[in-house]
């Protein structure tokens, strides 16, 4: 699986912000095998040197950067902040957040599509951080989007995915669209539930730094990812609404006294 | 000349935004810069000229989810 013709080492992506330290923060990268690693721009004076201890730590960890506009609420600063985050982290890649709404930390899908166009028409590559709806994400692909990052649920609010009716139709209305499942997502079962409606990848931060053990829900959201991965290229069996015996009845042993229902 | 940066009244003497990042501080540290809201890339400070009263943003890698 490609994101703008980069292939992806794996389809579990991290976010690296809000561990009790670097050191965990390291451990869990490598137990989770992350693909990509999202980071941040911030303000730091000078001789403060946590960003680039930070940078430094990050780049030992040999994992491709997804720099994103997280924080920002409107075009313009978001586009800046694109333009800057490509300044320090030198990829086009951008995970594009413009906020609309504090409390959910809902995406303004209006100025979504048109800082997408227009940071594409700058060069960058786009990774809009989005709804489930369909409209919204065919604007996107218009505006120059070539993936697209809808969310399971508010960010950290670890309810899963909130919409599957949604999601479902996104991933089946634009089947050659990578789709990576962008925040919301609170255990591993969200994430191989995201892998088992065809979605590509998953994104995930605050699950996995706010357990008690970040490193070993690492490890379990890789293998949840790769079940929900593994189950969804099987090919699912279809739901039913009544019960189907797995034991075969031909042979059954009616002289013990059981009834034919 | 009295400039402001990341919010921050700062008095400095240099004249471009390069050497206004060596009188700060900032060295050879990985930052980004926006001067009076428009991004200013690291190739462009040397030549960069900053007015009295402009504002200067400076931010540096952190971390994100």
């Amino acid at each position: 699986m490609k994101f703008y013709g980069t292939e992806l080492s794996s389809r579990l992506m991290l976010g690296t912000a809000q561990y009790d330290s670097p050191a965990i923060l390291a451990d869990a990268v490598k137990a989770a095998q992350a693909g990509v690693v999202t980071v941040s721009l911030r303000r730091e004076s000078a001789g403060a040197q946590a960003g680039q201890a930070f940078w430094s730590l990050i780049q030992s960890l040999d994992v491709p950067v997804l720099p994103n506009t997280a924080g920002c609420h409107g075009v313009r600063e978001a586009v800046t902040t694109a333009q800057m985050a490509r300044d320090v982290f030198g990829t086009n890649w951008i995970k594009l957040e413009v906020i609309g709404q504090g409390d959910l930390l809902q995406p303004d899908v209006f100025g979504l599509v048109e800082a997408t166009r227009i940071l594409t028409e700058d060069g960058f590559q786009v990774f809009p951080y989005t709804t489930e709806d369909l409209v919204v994400a065919e604007r996107l692909l218009r505006a120059g989007a070539e993936v697209l990052m809808p969310w399971g649920a508010p960010i950290g609010s670890g309810r899963g995915l909130n919409n599957l009716f949604g999601l479902r139709a996104l991933r089946g209305h634009f089947p050659d669209v990578p789709m990576v499942v962008d925040a919301g997502i609170g255990k591993p079962s969200h994430a191989a539930a995201a892998f088992e409606l065809g979605y590509d990848a998953v994104l995930i931060n605050t699950a996995v730094a706010k357990a008690g053990d970040p490193a070993q829900m690492a490890k379990a959201f890789r293998l949840a990812c790769e079940a929900g991965l593994a189950g969804y290229a099987a090919d699912p069996m279809e739901e039913r609404d009544m019960a189907v015996p797995s034991t075969p009845t031909l042979g059954l042993a009616r002289s013990l006294g059981g009834e034919m229902l | 000349m009295q400039i402001t940066v990341n919010d921050e009244p700062r008095e400095v003497h240099a004249r471009t935004l390069g050497a206004i990042l060596d009188e700060l501080g900032y060295g050879k540290a990985r930052v980004a810069t926006a001067l009076n809201g428009f991004f200013v890339p690291a190739t462009q400070r040397s030549l960069k000229a900053v007015d009295e009263g402009a504002v200067l943003e400076i931010l540096a890698p952190m971390q994100g989810g």
